[in-house]
């Protein structure tokens, strides 16, 4: 079947099986690899990417699902050469180690600052209790969201923060 | 030529952003991350690359009758399929393990886990090398399976490895250590004496990504390329030299991203192989890349040491011995990767952080039909289960004397002044101050209030644990005169090269897994040489590329690489200094080094900076007399000690006594690691291993049904912490230099895996004191926990 599906804002059209799943479709057919499979199960959420600006775990929806829709992924954050806040605070709190999980925690993040642009602690964890991080502990992106949270209406204070 | 300069350890200055040296400083790998922009095995794309995918055994143990491929090799989109029997005609149906035992690459005779490899087959695509596997007709004869550890020396209980010739049991070694005699005479005399059955429950490392390859043979020069995910890249490729017999120089083995390793990625998995025989085959690029379910149930597994801890005392809390004897469930294949002379790896630490007078431990390990590992999930050769052993059997004895386990472990911890101590089972730790490690761990607990809490809130019938652990790591394997890899020594390589320019390029035999090494080791060369880390390329990974080295794993890679290159430095420094002398005219010995330049001493506006060195020493003028040109060096680093890392870490819980669910909320973490190079990615290390802790002591297991059948075979079989179960970590340090490393480093990237089950544990059974529970095993589920609270807790296996 054939399907058309915007990705970072550039319109692909692709011959596909029905069954092809969208994380494969975006990282064998686009080539877009930075977002991540690692369970199959949809509990890791390394496969997190926005589907019509919502986060969807991508190894458990179609690509034919998107046929006509919107999806932004890991490499649509950067705009214009610019880093997104929640790309640069990560870096800047020790967000991320090995970098398997981060794309997939950078979407989810993103898209709770954009609904919620001062969530608590709590509100950090439960966004991201869908996804597992085997490296950080999580108390480094916790911390990465405050910065980005901080510095996006600008009343970050400090350069990274912790040890 | 002068001799390598003795230096004295450079004190930790935080000095935040772009240090040059030690400090906090943002990861140079970063960027390429958080774009998305990583480089995984699963990302790599060839031109006309194909597809592998195995065919796994359903069940536990069976005979294989027949293997009908003729259906599957009929898909239009199947290149090859391959059988046992088929690589048994080539001589590559069995491979050697990192124990010196054997196991199948594709079973021949028999299956012996669930999920091991039966067939492969290489497609044009993932999804069609899938559904051709639904297309292989295998037929079995089921067979009894050995899934109990304890009954696998029975004399009825059926024979695993039929494969070995001779074999009769399921016995796979036996280990002693310490002095059984001695230990015994100290247990007679002893007022106190506990005892305690301890299980340390099967786990699994679960890396976010699983492992696998690709392998592209090139038929025209003979050249072999596997890019994998391996956490020891030159290991894998001498035992890919040894056991296929290429030749080593044509095989290039590639790490690059790794996406987390934790030990599941030191061993060399059938699929590897597989891969590269797909690739042979077809003269095609061929990817495998497992799926979760493959991953946890066939790829290399933690624990499984079933224990029984004794420990004498003194009626005032003196610990004077510990015996122990374990039973370990190595699975099908002893597939253990640690160093030859230490089949039970590094448990002889089983002594833990205090001053015995005997220690004997004796073990025995056993085949089941369960999958091969036994030494991963950042247990530094199996210290997790010595440390968790000894702080939960401390604790047991606390319980029995009625003393606070502070209090005990007070009384009893090793004092500064006693470094290097040699311990009842041969072990030297090099440094350490305990005492003070444990007093930071509770000023920022406050302790003496938590127990006040603790205190009002039982006398509200709440439960609130306070546990405690205080451990000794020992880490980075080793000197060659004990420790090797199937004859492979565990000395590292590390080569330094300045360019004209003064910027840097420094290859190590390491490969980083998350731990930073481009920013860590780039770290230690600009401390040594003055050079900003930014100028100072790390290359790593790939075996065309670097000196041979065994690896990251066992926390080694700082202390053995990490003095590599500080000891490549400063050999570079040494000749910098000859062509300095000549640059500004003086002696050698009127030279003074300050970080990044030569000064004339008694003249410092006369001096040279490495980078005017390094153009020198490529430039077109003299240079002194003997010296070659250029500003290159290689060393290869023999540790003469392993590190000592130690801890002390104090967990704070609440147990719900309506549903026993336990709630982790504090946890303090005091780490001494010696000279700290960046204290944000020592920070981020302890905090991963940390979250490793919970999880394997509240929820993280592999069970098995008694047919065998895994029961931990996905994500939602395997339980994993998430940002929800555990709480915001609070980290302190103490440093104490290793006297015999060149920097003062000590690893760090398993001390929290190793140091926290046991405080964890150690907390729920303070917290179920009123219910007189004085051990429950993990992992800590309601359930168990509820059990516990009913007086009868079980154990996990």
């Amino acid at each position: 079947m054939q399907v058309t599906v915007t990705v970072n804002g550039e319109q692909y059209t692709r011959d596909i099986e029905g069954r092809l799943l969208l994380v494969h479709f975006l990282r064998d057919h686009l080539g877009l690899t930075g977002t991540h499979w690692g369970c199959d199960t949809s509990n890791c959420g390394t496969c997190v990417v926005w589907l019509d600006g919502e986060p969807v775990k991508s190894c458990t929806v179609l690509a034919a699902m998107a046929d006509g829709h919107e999806v932004r992924t890991v490499e649509g954050l950067e705009q214009g050469g610019e880093l997104d806040p929640i790309q640069r605070g990560f870096m800047e709190c020790h967000g991320l180690q090995c970098g398997f999980c981060t794309p997939g925690m950078l979407m989810t993040t993103r898209a709770l600052l954009d609904r919620n642009p001062h969530p608590s602690e709590g509100e950090i964890r439960e966004a991201i209790s869908g996804q597992i991080c085997r490296c950080t502990g999580y108390s480094t992106i916790v911390r990465s969201v405050q910065w980005a949270a901080a510095e996006q209406d600008g009343t970050r204070t400090s350069v990274g923060t912790g040890a | 030529m002068t001799t390598l300069e003795q230096r004295p350890v450079t004190e930790f200055v935080d000095n935040d952003q772009h240090p040059v040296g030690y400090g906090r400083m943002l990861r140079k790998e970063d960027p390429r991350f958080i774009r998305g922009k990583g480089r995984y095995v699963d990302d790599l794309q060839l031109s006309g690359m194909l597809h592998l995918a195995i065919l796994r055994a359903p069940m536990a143990h069976a005979k294989i009758v027949s293997v009908d491929i003729s259906a599957a090799q009929a898909h239009p989109k199947v290149k090859l399929v391959v059988t046992g029997a088929m690589l048994a005609e080539k001589g590559l149906a069995w491979m050697p393990t990192l124990s010196n035992d054997v196991q199948a690459v594709l079973a021949t005779d028999k299956v012996r886990f669930q999920g091991q490899e039966v067939a492969f087959v290489v497609a044009e695509d993932r999804y069609s090398a899938r559904d051709a596997l639904e297309l292989i007709d295998v037929e079995y004869e089921i067979l009894e399976p050995v899934v109990d550890a304890r009954r696998a020396l029975d004399r009825d209980a059926p024979v695993i490895r039929t494969d070995l010739e001779g074999k009769t049991n399921n016995h796979c070694f036996d280990w002693e250590t310490g002095d059984a005699a001695a230990t015994d005479a100290v247990f007679d005399n002893a007022e106190v004496v506990v005892s305690q059955d301890i299980v340390y429950p099967r786990v699994h490392p679960a890396p976010m990504e699983t492992c696998g390859a690709v392998a592209d043979y090139d038929g025209i020069d003979g050249k072999l390329t596997l890019w994998c995910t391996s956490q020891a890249p030159h290991a894998h490729r001498t035992l890919y030299a040894l056991v296929a017999g290429l030749p080593e120089h044509k095989i290039r083995v590639v790490a690059p991203d790794i996406g987390g390793g934790f030990g599941n990625k030191v061993p060399i998995y059938p699929g590897y192989v597989c891969a590269i025989v797909g690739s042979l085959l077809t003269g095609k690029p061929v990817k495998w890349m497992e799926d979760r379910s493959e991953n946890l149930t066939s790829t290399g597994f933690a624990r499984d040491y079933i224990m029984r801890g004794d420990i004498a005392a003194s009626r005032d809390g003196k610990i004077l011995a510990i015996r122990s004897r374990v039973l370990a469930d190595h699975g099908a294949f002893n597939g253990t990767a640690a160093p030859v002379k230490y089949p039970a790896g590094f448990f002889g630490v089983f002594t833990g952080s205090y001053d015995l007078q005997a220690a004997y431990c004796h073990m025995t390990a056993v085949y089941t039909n369960k999958a091969p590992g036994g030494v991963a999930y950042a247990c530094s050769f199996r210290i997790t289960e010595a440390v968790y052993f000894v702080e939960r059997l401390v604790d047991c004895l606390a319980d029995e004397l009625q003393l606070d386990p502070v209090e005990l472990r007070q009384r009893n911890l090793l004092k500064p002044e006693q470094f290097p101590y040699a311990t009842k089972t041969g072990w030297v730790y090099d440094s350490g101050d305990y005492p003070a490690t444990l007093r930071e761990a509770l000023r920022i607990a406050g302790y003496d209030e938590l127990r006040r809490e603790q205190a009002e809130r039982r006398a509200r019938g709440e439960l609130m644990g306070i546990g405690v652990s205080t451990f000794t790591e020992a880490v980075g394997a080793g000197p060659r005169k004990d420790m090797d890899i199937l004859g492979l020594g565990m000395a590292d390589g590390c080569e330094l090269r300045v360019h004209p320019t003064g910027k840097a390029v420094v290859r190590l035999s390491v490969q980083t897994q998350g731990q930073g090494h481009e920013t860590t080791f780039a770290q230690i060369v600009a401390e040594e040489l003055g050079i900003p880390p930014a100028d100072i390329e790390v290359v790593h990974g790939d075996t065309d590329q670097t000196p041979f080295g065994l690896g990251t794993y066992g926390s080694r890679s700082t202390p053995v690489s990490g003095a590599a290159a500080a000891l490549v430095s400063r050999k570079i420094r040494d000749k910098a200094r000859i062509i300095a002398s000549g640059m500004l005219e003086v002696s050698v010995a009127d030279l003074e080094w300050d970080k990044g330049k030569f000064s004339v001493a008694g003249d410092p506006g006369k001096a040279v900076t490495i980078q005017e060195i390094a153009m020198r020493a490529h430039g077109a003028g003299d240079l002194p007399e003997g010296i070659e040109g250029g500003l290159d060096a290689e060393v290869c680093y023999n540790p003469s000690n392993l590190t000592y890392p130690n801890g002390a870490y104090i967990c704070v819980v609440d147990v719900d006594p309506g549903t026993g669910t336990v709630k982790v909320r504090r946890f303090v973490a005091v780490d001494d690691c010696g000279t700290r190079i960046n204290p944000m990615i020592i920070e981020g290390q302890v905090h991963g291993g940390l979250v490793d802790g919970v999880g394997m002591a509240l929820m993280e297991m592999i069970a098995f049904d008694e047919n065998g059948t895994c029961l931990g075979g996905s994500l939602m079989d395997y339980l994993i912490p998430t940002a929800l179960e555990v709480p915001d970590w609070e980290t302190g340090f103490t440093t104490t230099p290793s006297p015999h490393h060149p920097i003062g480093a000590k690893g760090i990237g398993e001390s929290a895996t190793v140091g926290s089950p046991p405080a964890v544990v150690n907390a729920v059974v303070d917290a179920l004191k009123p219910f007189g529970v004085r051990h429950v095993d993990m992992p800590l589920t309601p359930s168990r926990v509820w059990d516990a609270m009913q007086g009868h807790p079980t154990p996990p296996i």
